[in-house]
């Protein structure tokens, strides 16, 4: 590389450069201003050009082919990171959509049971098909075991849910008494007894007529029984809920 | 300084043209000589650094000036042809900025003790 001087020689040198070239030091051609000039031109020119190349996008076209391989390889293990985060995102969008369907579901399911203890606690009232059972009993000949036999019978013969003389029979209704003084739960009720069953009406009409069933057992003891079945039964008697005292719900062993 | 006529008014003409006809007419550089253009570029501010030095020593030479202007464009741009023919091309074209540079570097020093005498 002819320069004009040795790159970065401290300025002792000059006198001796000076001498020996102190004849360029005139005035120079025409010719070589021009060339001076043409070659700026060139140099403005491609700075030019190589700062907008560089500028606009197309800094990739210059690359060279290991930089180019080093660029596609970042490129591509990012693309990787991206794609596995996207599969994530999407795992975790999909499991809040089933998840957002199942609590709903969970929350329907629970209702359900919550109405079905409820009508078999007794606290809410329920309406159906089923019968209406009225024991008269004229000669206070009719006892408690005579009561109990047909609530056994029905809930036997499929009854839901049933009252007894505006009493509802739940898990822990006891029936007590002799005749004519029968208490159930504690409340003293009496003559004529009506039964009030939500069952398939069928199915319970036929309990109460079984040989030496409630209905033998009534006329034995003097009194007399109607059954009607109807299509629209109302149990509207309540049952206090008892909290229980002593036990606890226990943790679910599936959990 | 002693003894030109023109001044540097012609390449700083030529300098100013040829910016402006780079920004006006935008051509697109072949794809075969675009790792060359920044290694020439380069390479000729070195020779108009070296050739600002020359005049500032008063040894200013137009025909050293323009034999050096086209000789280090032609041989950087060899070496870094010749280092892609080798496979390794960055580290040259590396090899020839940093080169350059210290050139410049030290021409510019040479300038600035010329102009603020430091």
């Amino acid at each position: 590389m002819a320069t004009d001087k040795e790159p970065t020689a401290e300025p002792i040198a000059e006198p001796e450069l000076e001498q020996v070239r102190s004849e360029p030091a005139r005035p120079r051609p025409w010719s070589a201003s021009l060339l001076i000039g043409v070659l700026c031109t060139l140099l403005g020119f491609a700075l030019a050009v190589q700062l907008r190349t560089v500028d606009s996008d197309q800094g990739l076209t210059g690359a060279r082919q290991e930089d180019l391989v080093r660029i596609l390889a970042d490129l591509q293990s990012r693309q990787d990171r991206l794609r596995s985060e996207i599969s994530e995102q999407q795992d975790l969008l999909e499991q809040l959509g089933s998840g957002e369907d199942s609590a709903a579901a969970a929350v329907e399911e629970a209702r359900r049971q919550a109405e079905a203890l409820a009508i078999l606690n007794g606290t809410i009232a329920a309406e159906g098909p089923g019968l209406t059972i009225t024991i008269r009993d004229p000669d206070s000949d009719v006892d408690s075991a005579i009561l109990l036999d047909a609530v056994q019978e029905l809930r036997g013969a499929g009854a839901e849910t049933m009252q007894v003389a505006g009493v509802r029979i739940g898990v822990s209704t006891a029936l007590v008494g002799g005749a004519g003084e029968i208490r159930i739960d504690g409340v003293a009720v009496e003559a004529p007894y009506v039964i009030i069953a939500i069952g398939d009406s069928q199915t319970l009409s036929v309990a109460m007529q079984i040989p030496g069933g409630v209905e033998d057992k009534v006329i034995q003891a003097g009194g007399s029984i109607d059954v009607v079945s109807a299509d629209q039964v109302v149990v509207d008697a309540l049952r206090p809920l008892e909290e229980p005292e002593y036990a606890e719900p226990a943790p679910d062993p599936d959990d | 300084m002693k003894g030109i006529r023109t001044g540097p008014v012609i390449p700083i003409l030529g300098l100013a043209v040829g910016i402006a006809a780079g920004v006006l007419v935008d051509p697109s550089v072949p794809l075969s000589l675009q790792p060359y253009l920044p290694i020439a570029v380069v390479a000729a501010l070195d020779a108009v650094f070296g050739g600002i030095r020359a005049r500032l020593d008063g040894i200013f030479d137009a025909k050293v000036f323009v034999v050096s202007f086209i000789s280090n464009v032609v041989i950087a741009a060899l070496i870094v042809f010749l280092g892609d023919q080798l496979g390794v091309g960055a580290q040259l074209s590396t090899a020839v900025i940093v080169v350059l540079g210290i050139r410049i570097f030290g021409n510019a020093a040479a300038i600035r003790r010329h102009l603020i005498r430091a």
